[in-house]
C-alpha cells in the first residue's frame, strides 16, 4: 500500500515538484510530488484545480432543460451527461418504461459516443506513450509522431472517431451538445437514409477496431511483466451489469467486486446507490473521494470504467468483443487484471463491442419507428445511472411542485476514480522516481499512469502533449534551486526569465 | 392615385399605401427590415430599435416611420448593419441569453436577427443579472433572464386579451415585466395558455412547459433557411412550438 505517501509528516523541509497542468488528459489537473534531499518521495498527489459548479447553477432552472444544459460539463462525452440526465427526467415525467425505439436510438447514441470517446484516447492522447515508449523524446512523444511513423494506425483513429461521431450527429441532431433525448424518450427517429449512411462503414470500422484490439494486445505481450506491474494497484471494482451478467452500458443494476473477484454487492437498483456509496472529502483537492459503504473509506475506494466493466462482467453479448474478453481475462490468471495499463486493453475491448453492437442495432428496425415518446404522473425525484467512457456516472435531481430544479447532485466517472488514481501515481513514484533525479521521462511515467484511467478532469480542454509545463526543485528551506520548463512548442529548456537574469 | 405611391428602399422601389409605415410597406413587397418588438398584429412601438434604418440622413425606426413619397430608406448598407449589431450586443448582455442551453435555440427570433446582421459575439461586458423562472403555472413557464422588453405580451393581454396580465415596472436599466396577480407570480393571474399573449414572444421568455427540445435540430424553425425568408416566430406560434 502506499497510503503513506498521501500526506508527508513534515512538508516545510521538503522540496516539491508539481507537474502542471497534465498533459494529454481531459480538462486541467496537476501532481504534486514532495522529496527530501535524497529525492526519496513523501508525498504525490494528484489535484484538480477546476471548479465547475454545476450542481448550484442547475437550481431553479425548468427539469426539462437538464438533458440539454448539463451536458456542456463536458465537449468529450457529453453524450453521457446528456443520457443520464434524460434518465433521471424519465423518472421525473414518469416515464417508468421508455418505448422501444426510443431506448434503441438512445443505445446507438450511447455506442458511438463510447466509440468515438475511447478512440480519441487512445490514438491521439495515448498511442505515442504506448507505441514510442514512456521516455521517447517529447517532441516525437504525440500524435503528430504518430502520424509520421504509423500513418495506417493515425489514420484509423481519426476515422474511427469520425464514425462514431457520425452516429451521435444522425441520433442527436449535432456531434457535439445535441438534442436527441428529451424526458420520456427521444425527438427523432432514424430514416432509412440515415440507417444506410452508417451501416455503409461499419464493417471496416469493426475490421479496424479489431486491429486495435490486437495492436493493444501486442503492445502488453511484448513487455507483458512490465505492464503487468506498472502503477498496478489492488482494487475494488465497480460498474454496471445486465440481468444476465452481461456487459453493459446504458441500464441495468451495479456490481462491485473485490481484488480478489469476490462479490462486494449485485446487481444493486441504481436508484438505491446512496445506500452502497458515500463521498469522503480531503482538504486537498476540489475533488471527492466516493467509497463503498460497507467497507468504509479506508478500504471501500474503487476503480470504475473500462477495466472495472471487462472485470466485472460475465460476458459480451457480440462475439468479437467476447474472445477478446477471454483473452484479457486469462491474463489475469484468476483473479481480475489489476494492472492500470491494462486500462487500454480493456478500453479497446469496449471499442470493439460498440462497433459490433452499432451494426447489430442498425439492423433492428425499431430504430425506424416514430413511437417515441412516453409520459406518465409527474414525480419529485429523479436517478439516473449508466456508464459513461470512463465509468459509471450518476445523476440524482430533486424538482419542486412547479418543475424547478431545487438539487443536483453528479457523481461523475473521474471522480469515482480519484483514489485510485492518486494511489497509482504513488506506485509510480515509489517504484519509479524515488531516489533519483527527476527528468522530464520520468515525470512522464506519473502522467503515463494518469493517462490510463482516461480521466475527464475538467470535461473542456485538448493538451496532445502541447502545453506549456515548467517544474521547479525547492531545496528543504524553499527556494528555489532549479527550474525547467517546456514550453508550449514542445521545446525543453530553461524558463526565459532565468535566461536573461544570467 | 395612391396605390402608386413609393419609396425606394436600398434603390429599390418600394410601394405604399396611405397610413403605412416603412415596415409595413416593406413587409408586404417581401423586403426584410430585421425587427424584434413589431408585429403587424399590434400597434407600433419602435422600442427595440432593431429595425433602425437611414432616412434622408436621419436614424428612424422602421417600424413606427410613416412611409412618403420619395424617401430614399438606407436599410442593408454596413453601416446600419453596423447599429444594429451594436443594439443586439446590448440586448444579449442585458439578460442572460445562453443559447447553448436554450430551448428555443434555432426558433427564437433574438438568435435569428442576430445571425441575420452577422453578430459574431456578445461584445459588450455581460451584465449577469439575477432573475428567476417563475413556472407556478401549470402550463407556461416564464424565464425572465430571456426578456427583451419588447412589450408583446404587454400588448397582446391588453388589446387582444383583454386581461392585462403583464407590465413593465420600473426605469431605465432598472425596467422589468411584471405580472399582474397578487402574489406577482403567473400561476395566480388568469393568464391561460390559449391566451394571444402566450403565442407572441419572440424569444425564449414565455414557455410552453414540458415541451422543451421536441424539435429535433434540422427541423427547428431557422434550422434551414434564415429569418428574411421564415419570418417572425408569432407568424408560427400555434402550428408548433418548436
Amino acid at each position: 500500500m502506499t497510503d503513506q505517501l498521501e500526506t508527508a509528516q513534515h512538508p516545510e523541509r521538503l522540496k516539491r515538484v508539481v507537474i502542471e497542468p497534465l498533459t494529454r488528459v481531459e480538462g486541467h489537473g496537476k501532481v504534486t510530488l514532495l522529496l527530501d534531499d535524497a529525492n526519496h518521495i513523501k508525498q504525490a498527489r494528484l489535484h484538480i484545480v477546476e471548479f465547475r459548479g454545476f450542481e448550484k447553477f442547475v437550481q431553479g432552472r425548468p427539469y426539462w432543460e437538464l438533458p440539454v444544459l448539463v451536458q456542456r460539463l463536458c465537449g468529450i462525452c457529453p453524450v453521457s451527461h446528456h443520457l443520464v440526465a434524460a434518465k433521471a427526467t424519465d423518472m421525473l415525467v414518469g416515464a417508468t418504461q421508455i418505448t422501444p425505439a426510443a431506448e434503441k436510438i438512445r443505445r446507438l447514441m450511447h455506442y458511438g459516443q463510447t466509440l468515438q470517446s475511447h478512440a480519441l484516447h487512445f490514438f491521439h492522447l495515448c498511442s505515442p506513450d504506448l507505441l514510442f515508449g514512456f521516455d521517447d523524446e517529447v517532441r516525437h512523444r504525440n500524435i503528430i509522431g504518430v502520424i509520421e511513423d504509423h500513418p495506417e494506425i493515425a489514420k484509423q483513429g481519426v476515422l474511427l472517431r469520425k464514425y462514431g461521431q457520425e452516429v451521435i450527429r444522425v441520433t442527436a441532431g449535432k456531434r457535439v451538445h445535441g438534442t436527441g433525448a428529451i424526458p420520456g424518450g427521444v425527438n427523432k427517429s432514424i430514416s432509412t437514409d440515415e440507417r444506410d449512411y452508417l451501416l455503409k462503414d461499419i464493417d471496416q470500422i469493426i475490421a479496424w477496431s479489431q486491429g486495435s484490439v490486437e495492436l493493444i494486445k501486442r503492445i502488453f505481450s511484448d513487455q507483458f511483466d512490465y505492464h503487468m506491474a506498472f502503477a498496478t494497484i489492488d482494487s475494488n471494482m465497480m460498474s454496471m451489469i445486465r440481468n444476465d451478467g452481461a456487459f453493459e452500458i446504458y441500464h441495468g443494476g451495479l456490481r462491485a467486486k473485490d481484488p480478489n473477484g469476490q462479490t462486494i454487492f449485485d446487481h444493486v437498483d441504481c436508484n438505491t446507490y446512496e445506500q452502497y456509496l458515500r463521498e469522503g472529502v480531503k482538504s486537498w483537492s476540489y475533488m471527492k473521494f466516493p467509497f463503498i459503504h460497507s467497507l468504509g473509506s479506508e478500504n471501500g475506494w474503487y476503480r470504475v470504467g473500462p477495466l472495472a466493466r471487462v472485470n466485472n462482467c460475465d460476458f459480451f453479448t457480440t462475439p468479437l468483443a467476447e474472445q477478446a474478453r477471454k483473452a484479457f481475462r486469462d491474463a489475469g490468471q484468476g483473479r481480475p487484471v489489476q494492472a492500470s495499463l491494462a486500462y487500454h486493453w480493456a478500453r479497446l475491448i469496449e471499442l470493439l463491442h460498440c462497433a459490433e453492437a452499432i451494426k447489430d442495432l442498425l439492423f433492428d428496425d425499431d430504430l425506424l419507428s416514430d413511437d417515441l415518446l412516453v409520459k406518465g404522473d409527474m414525480q419529485a425525484r429523479g436517478i439516473g445511472v449508466l456508464e459513461a467512457p470512463r465509468g459509471t456516472l450518476i445523476h440524482d435531481y430533486r424538482i419542486n411542485a412547479d418543475g424547478l430544479v431545487e438539487k443536483a447532485n453528479l457523481i461523475v466517472s473521474t471522480t469515482n476514480n480519484n483514489q485510485a488514481m492518486n494511489e497509482s501515481i504513488r506506485q509510480v513514484a515509489n517504484h519509479y522516481l524515488d531516489g533519483k533525479q527527476l527528468t522530464e521521462p520520468l515525470l512522464n511515467q506519473i502522467e503515463v499512469a494518469i493517462r490510463a484511467y482516461d480521466p475527464c478532469l475538467s470535461c473542456a480542454t485538448h493538451a496532445l502533449g502541447k502545453m506549456p509545463l515548467e517544474v521547479q526543485l525547492l531545496n528543504s528551506e524553499g527556494e528555489l534551486v532549479d527550474r525547467l520548463q517546456k514550453r508550449a512548442d514542445g521545446a525543453i529548456g530553461i524558463p526565459a526569465d532565468r535566461e536573461n537574469s544570467g | 392615385m395612391s396605390e402608386n405611391k413609393a419609396f425606394t428602399l436600398d434603390a429599390k422601389p418600394i410601394e405604399f399605401q396611405d397610413g403605412d409605415t416603412i415596415m409595413d410597406a416593406a413587409l408586404r413587397a417581401g423586403a426584410y427590415i430585421p425587427h424584434l418588438c413589431h408585429n403587424p398584429e399590434f400597434e407600433p412601438h419602435g422600442s427595440c430599435r432593431v429595425c433602425v434604418v437611414g432616412v434622408n440622413g436621419r436614424r428612424v425606426s422602421a417600424c413606427t416611420q410613416p412611409a412618403t413619397e420619395g424617401l430614399e430608406v438606407e436599410n442593408n448598407s454596413e453601416a446600419i448593419k453596423q447599429e444594429r449589431r451594436a443594439l443586439l450586443q446590448m440586448l444579449f448582455v442585458e439578460g442572460n441569453h445562453v443559447c447553448p442551453g436554450c430551448e428555443k435555440s434555432g426558433a427564437c427570433q433574438l438568435q435569428a436577427v442576430a445571425y441575420y446582421v452577422g453578430m459574431l459575439d456578445p461584445h459588450f461586458t455581460h451584465f449577469f443579472p439575477r432573475r428567476l423562472v417563475d413556472a407556478s403555472h401549470a402550463e407556461v413557464a416564464i424565464d425572465f433572464n430571456r426578456c427583451i422588453l419588447c412589450e408583446l405580451c404587454v400588448r397582446a393581454s391588453c388589446d387582444v386579451d383583454k386581461k392585462n396580465v403583464f407590465s413593465i415596472s420600473g426605469r431605465g436599466i432598472g425596467s422589468h415585466l411584471v405580472i399582474n396577480s397578487p402574489s406577482g407570480k403567473l400561476g395566480d393571474s388568469d393568464f391561460s395558455v390559449n391566451d394571444k399573449a402566450a403565442q407572441v414572444c419572440p424569444v425564449g421568455a414565455i414557455l410552453h412547459k414540458h415541451t422543451g427540445y421536441d424539435r429535433p435540430i434540422g427541423e427547428r424553425l431557422y434550422d434551414r433557411q434564415p429569418i428574411s425568408v421564415v419570418g417572425d416566430v408569432a407568424e408560427h406560434e400555434g402550428k408548433d412550438h418548436g
